[in-house]
């Protein structure tokens, strides 16, 4: 016998429940299925490989490039990202002049389409008439194709990414440090405790709960942003600029190899999957929620 | 650190942070000759956005985009809510497991499983409409989160008396809850709005006709190096296309602000 509770919350979980099942458990099964099977091709279905796919991933370079790469990136892009995003609503909570205009400044880009800042980006990065290699040039060393050489390209995607998301995150951490108590603060001052004191003994520890949340967006956006990869390099030059869900989107739609692309679905679920535990197991518990 | 030096870095991580925009603004007002050259008196033109507008069907695009945008949150406003309202009121024996499940849903991205959606949504013969790609983002699990937290911090007083007063479950949802979630679904809504309106890897994927495409997979004609890069085309482009959504954030900047610190979102 279910309680009156239960029966309420079921029918009101119901079109969520339906969504959900469709669109994220049954094709997370499903992929995990399928990374066991061949491709159909015509009329051939799909068989059986055992893990054929996965020996093949760990043979294939351009995998092991790809996930490289977004091991970079993500390591880049998420404390670049956070410390910059705490830094500007630090300034903007510091009551410096053109407050809003700034803000304003600041968040911009994040209502800007990623498929078409790049193409403003790919602008800047334009080797001799682009705006970086022509300040480059006044130091005698221009001529770089910044987003056409394995070196640089996949650092260039890097700082538009982190450009792209800095300002999002800052309104998070506005919104948490404007509910900071200033009776809070000022005790701190009276104790004696300096500027940077104060931000490493109060702020921070209270910014914690947001750190989190903020942190976890920053994960996902490290794996799932690649539409700038699309727009400017397609994982080149030499693969330099692969990220895991780009390979994804390559091998299931440019090479309708499903299989092999299920295969590789399967390591970026568990990617995040890990990350997700040591999130939620570690670090949770030493965040104080009210 | 004295005021002066926040001051000078505030102000000069803002001009880094515009410039883009700005260039792309000085690209697109100008004729071709003048993209990689300043010149404070160059002739200004109008031409570019001209020569767009006639290249693409925005307006089409415009319809596409708008259409999905209501669609998601409007559907995402309903589903989440009945979800939020029923993990936030109505407790029951694993619950709060169900709730951790629901969370996966953040983790576990519709993009991460394109190759799979793609298939579930030509098996119900919804490729290349507008609810096609809408719908793996419908059941959001950061929508149920922060509902639930807005819920959650609705005093129990509120939810008695209406409940005394004889309403049902969904009128209370509707009188009580609702209105004092306000804030949250303004700051959601509107960072759904910008997610959508921007949304790429997906509608590329699942769309492949004019009138379907919504602005950003539109535009994408443009970004083909192959044919030469024209960048007055390019910028006049970008800046046509998100025109109505930086005029929107322009005049509801403070409100959207506020309603994130109001929403209490953290």
């Amino acid at each position: 016998m279910m309680s009156r509770n239960a029966r309420i919350a079921l029918l009101l979980l119901a079109p969520a429940a339906v969504l959900l099942v469709a669109f994220t458990f049954y094709p997370t099964v499903a992929t995990l299925i399928d990374s066991f099977h061949s491709t159909p091709r015509g009329r051939r279905p799909a068989e059986w490989v055992d893990t054929q796919h996965f020996q093949a991933m760990i043979a294939d370079p351009i995998f092991r490039q790809a996930f490289i790469n977004n091991l970079i990136y993500a390591a880049v892009i998420i404390p670049a990202s956070m410390g910059l995003a705490l830094t500007m609503a630090l300034l903007v909570n510091a009551r410096i002049g053109g407050q809003a205009f700034v803000r304003l400044a600041y968040f911009t880009p994040t209502i800007l389409p990623m498929i078409t800042v790049a193409n403003i980006w790919m602008f800047f990065y334009a080797p001799d008439y682009g705006l970086i290699d022509q300040v480059l040039g006044l130091f005698g060393m221009g001529g770089n194709n910044l987003l056409g050489m394995p070196g640089t390209a996949l650092w260039a995607l890097i700082v538009i990414t982190v450009w792209k998301l800095a300002g999002f995150f800052m309104i998070f951490y506005l919104a948490a440090l404007q509910q900071i108590p200033p009776s809070l603060l000022e005790a701190a001052a009276l104790e004696g405790a300096g500027p940077l004191q104060r931000l490493r003994r109060v702020i921070l520890p209270l910014l914690m709960p947001t750190t989190l949340f903020i942190l976890i967006n920053a994960v996902i956006e490290a794996f799932r942003l690649v539409d700038h990869v699309i727009a400017l390099t397609r994982g080149g030059p030499n693969n330099s600029t692969q990220l895991l869900l780009h390979y994804i989107y390559q091998v299931a739609f440019s090479y309708w190899d499903t299989g092999y692309a299920a295969a590789l679905s399967v390591v970026l679920l568990g990617v995040l999957a890990l990350i997700a535990l040591v999130q939620f197991g570690i670090l949770d518990r030493r965040i104080h929620y009210r | 650190m004295n005021r002066y030096t926040l001051n000078v870095i505030a102000w000069a991580l803002a001009g880094l942070w515009v410039l883009p925009l700005l260039y792309a603004l000085w690209t697109a007002i100008h004729p071709p000759v003048y993209a990689a050259r300043f010149d404070l008196f160059a002739p200004l033109t109008l031409e570019n956005f001209i020569r767009v507008w006639n290249a693409v069907p925005f307006d089409r695009y415009f319809l596409n985009t708008l259409m999905l945008v209501a669609f998601v949150v409007v559907s995402q406003f309903v589903i989440c809510t009945l979800a939020a309202y029923a993990f936030a009121v109505f407790p029951f024996r694993g619950s709060d497991w169900l709730f951790m499940l629901v969370l996966v849903q953040m983790m576990v991205m519709p993009e991460v499983l394109l190759v799979r959606n793609y298939a579930t949504i030509s098996q119900i013969g919804l490729l290349d409409t507008i609810p096609a790609i809408a719908l793996p983002y419908l059941a959001s699990a950061f929508g149920i989160f922060l509902f639930r937290q807005a819920f959650k911090s609705v005093p129990k007083e509120l939810d008695e008396a209406a409940r005394m007063e004889g309403a049902g479950p969904l009128q209370v949802l509707w009188r009580v809850y609702v209105p004092l979630a306000r804030p949250t679904y303004l700051a959601y809504g509107l960072v759904m709005v910008a997610y959508h309106w921007n949304n790429f890897l997906w509608p590329l994927i699942i769309t492949n006709s004019v009138t379907t495409r919504p602005i950003a997979v539109g535009l994408q004609v443009f970004s083909t190096v192959e044919q030469g890069i024209d960048w007055p085309t390019i910028t006049a482009a970008t800046l046509l296309s998100i025109a109505p959504l930086l005029v929107a954030f322009l005049i509801f900047q403070r409100q959207f602000v506020q309603s994130f610190m109001r929403a209490g979102i953290r």
